[in-house]
């Protein structure tokens, strides 16, 4: 039994890792969707960070500078999309395509004098695991919260100043107004062009540093294309969480653990009534996909206000044409 | 004061002005930042239009990665025409590979003149499939059409891996996990040099021009965008538009993923679209829907890709350079729409707001 709740807290410990990269981009991409924008570029943003942070780490030996630049990149791509789609009013979908190759463009550039360096050790002693005595002796809860990397917990962290953002001040309620209807936010004084610009820098910031967790703390090196497809999965799981930061805590991490479980089982044998199962990876793979279709369906289907997506998102916002 | 006012008749050659206008900055801005990562501009654009065009191979080459494009930006353009939001090119490519796939492996005995049009029509009717699943999720459920086919994308990938690393894996493969190439009766055949995809792409340019622009149906596939109420009141049955459309779209997309399968890679394969379902999203916005566009665009964007391939081995440059300036061009083309469409008007001090909005 002991034995079974050591595995248990190991294997949450591992799904909290493995998903943190993606509940900072799922963050981010919240954070723009508010405003009404859908940002198809997380991709491109995660990459900008994961090789910007990682350029910078090589260059400065600084966490907190690595994790800056990470952000700041990621930001950048992040403010080319705002310049197209909030004040040149282009669409949203193809530019965030366009940002998603562009920034696997330069991070590819980039990344040709990174591979093969590895981080001095400043930053790899900051982002080590940090082990809580006491706390971490918790059964299956403690080395999942207590035994984890502070990048780990930066990500909790934004989560949970996101949710008291949107649910308790008045700039949240705000950026809600924003989503749901511009053109109303805008009669009420809200500048609508400004809130928009800042969200959606603030979320390609999230979405670079979710990016620089895989270089700095994750792998951590350099590879190409490091990031893998998370950035889709972060697309997935924001409508997965129903553009709620607590639950994306919850949709990353599961995440989280179906890689884990995927990785595991690959070499175990399992039988159910006498029959070998196999555990084929690819499919386990589907299921963050399938589950959000699953979860789209529902909330359109149940119709319940908390649940849906913001009004306003995918269209641009014309004052004149209001 | 400065306001910023649609305007009322855009022109088409100040339209097109702008676009080039807008090519031309960015090829500057991109020639600035290769300048200063030490690179030589003029020497690298002479290098991509010489990779990309010079001798043959070549030009060969270019076509090959122009006709994938070509059809499946035809596929999207009726999805868009009708405003429905179809991204799922890369996976109705994929499950067009997969069907036209298991006809190849199921009849290796048919002579090629039954098999790939066999191949051909299964393509269509799994990658039209494929796309109804949103087109009635979203008629059910309204559930959107943009998240859902994107969301389908990474299922029809999975699939494909799933199949190549487990039921499909190729046991003569020595462990490697691939899967087994076709038959020789099931790879489609070359002509002036270039395989059949080419001819292909050209009639399916020509089909959806005439299907666009001169049929009922394109007439009420262009309504329905405009707006489904004023369909439904001229008395249009809106589903049945609706699936037709998308029939036509992922069936078209489906067509792609044969011809890459067969002409190509003469076998299935995860890496079969390596992006190029959203690549072509791409086309078809700058193509602005319309199919005799699709082919210049398409081909421009074959150049680029070429010559961004031959880059690397000529000047030892990364091939992501291409993703770049590929992505600076469409950024510029992307912000010159908005000049396209609106015009700043300068609006005396003293007028009201509203004059001013006009």
């Amino acid at each position: 039994m002991n034995q079974f709740v050591d595995a248990l807290s190991l294997f949450m410990q591992t799904s909290v890792q493995m998903g943190t990269h993606i509940l900072l981009a799922t963050l981010g991409g919240i954070l723009c969707e508010k405003v009404g924008n859908m940002n198809l570029g997380i991709e491109g943003m995660m990459l900008l960070g994961a090789s910007v942070g990682f350029s910078a780490a090589l260059a400065t030996a600084n966490p907190a500078l690595a994790i800056l630049a990470a952000g700041v990149a990621g930001a950048g791509g992040a403010l080319l999309y705002a310049i197209i789609t909030v004040t040149l009013r282009g669409n949203q979908v193809v530019t965030g395509l366009v940002l998603t190759i562009f920034g696997s463009g330069v991070s590819g550039f980039l990344g040709k004098g990174l591979s093969g360096k590895s981080l001095p050790h400043e930053i790899s002693d900051a982002f080590a695991p940090v082990s809580v005595p006491v706390l971490r002796d918790i059964p299956v809860l403690g080395k999942m919260f207590f035994e984890q990397s502070l990048y780990v917990h930066l990500g909790l962290l934004v989560a949970i100043v996101m949710y008291v953002y949107f649910k308790r001040t008045q700039a949240g309620l705000n950026v809600r107004a924003v989503g749901e209807n511009p053109g109303a936010a805008d009669a009420s004084g809200i500048n609508v062009n400004a809130y928009k610009y800042a969200h959606v820098t603030a979320g390609g910031f999230l979405c670079g540093i979710g990016g620089a967790y895989l270089s700095l703390v994750f792998v951590p090196r350099w590879q190409e294309n490091i990031t893998a497809g998370a950035g889709w999965i972060a697309v997935a799981l924001i409508i997965f969480s129903t553009w709620n930061p607590l639950k994306a805590i919850f949709a990353a991490y599961a995440f989280g653990a179906l890689k884990g479980i995927g990785f595991k089982f690959q070499s175990v044998d399992l039988s159910l009534f006498g029959k070998p199962i196999a555990f084929s990876p690819q499919i386990l793979d589907m299921i963050p996909y399938v589950a959000t279709i699953v979860v789209l369906i529902f909330i359109t289907y149940r119709k319940k206000k908390e649940y849906q997506s913001p009004k306003g998102l995918g269209n641009p916002y014309f004052r004149e044409e209001r | 004061m400065i306001r910023i006012v649609s305007r009322v008749e855009p022109s088409p050659f100040r339209e097109n002005l702008l676009r080039l206008a807008a090519v031309g900055c960015a090829l500057a801005a991109s020639a600035a930042i290769m300048a200063i990562i030490g690179y030589n501009p003029l020497d690298v654009y002479a290098k991509m239009i010489a990779g990309s065009l010079k001798t043959a191979y070549r030009f060969h080459e270019t076509v090959n990665k122009a006709i994938p494009l070509v059809i499946l930006s035809l596929g999207i353009a009726i999805a868009f025409r009708m405003k429905f939001w179809n991204i799922g090119a890369e996976g109705q490519f994929y499950l067009g590979a997969f069907g036209a796939s298991l006809v190849a492996f199921a009849f290796p005995g048919l002579p090629a003149i039954i098999l790939l049009p066999f191949m051909l029509v299964t393509a269509f009717a799994f990658g039209g499939a494929y796309a109804l699943v949103p087109a009635v999720l979203k008629a059910r459920f309204s559930a959107s059409e943009t998240l859902v086919t994107l969301m389908l994308n990474y299922v029809a990938l999975k699939w494909i891996s799933f199949l190549q690393y487990g039921p499909w894996k190729d046991p003569a493969a020595k462990g490697f996990p691939k899967i087994a190439p076709f038959s020789k009766d099931a790879i489609l055949p070359n002509f002036l040099g270039i395989h059949v995809g080419w001819v292909i792409a050209v009639a399916l340019a020509a089909i959806m021009y005439f299907v666009l622009k001169k049929s009922k149906l394109g007439y009420e596939i262009d309504v329905l965008g405009e707006s489904e109420a004023t369909a439904r009141y001229a008395g249009m049955s809106v589903t049945r538009v609706t699936l037709i459309a998308i029939l036509l779209s992922g069936g078209l997309c489906g067509i792609a993923g044969m011809v890459q399968a067969s002409a190509i890679e003469h076998s299935l394969s995860e890496q079969l679209s390596g992006g190029l379902g959203f690549t072509a999203v791409i086309t078809t916005w700058l193509a602005r829907l319309s199919p005799p566009v699709i082919i210049v665009v398409s081909f421009l964007f074959a150049v680029l890709l070429q010559g961004g391939a031959f880059l690397q081995s000529s000047l030892g440059m990364p091939a992501t350079v291409a993703d770049i300036i590929q992505g600076i061009i469409i950024f510029f083309v992307l912000g010159s729409e908005f000049f396209v469409r609106y015009r700043f008007a300068f609006v005396k001090a003293g007028h009201t707001a509203r004059e001013g909005r006009a």
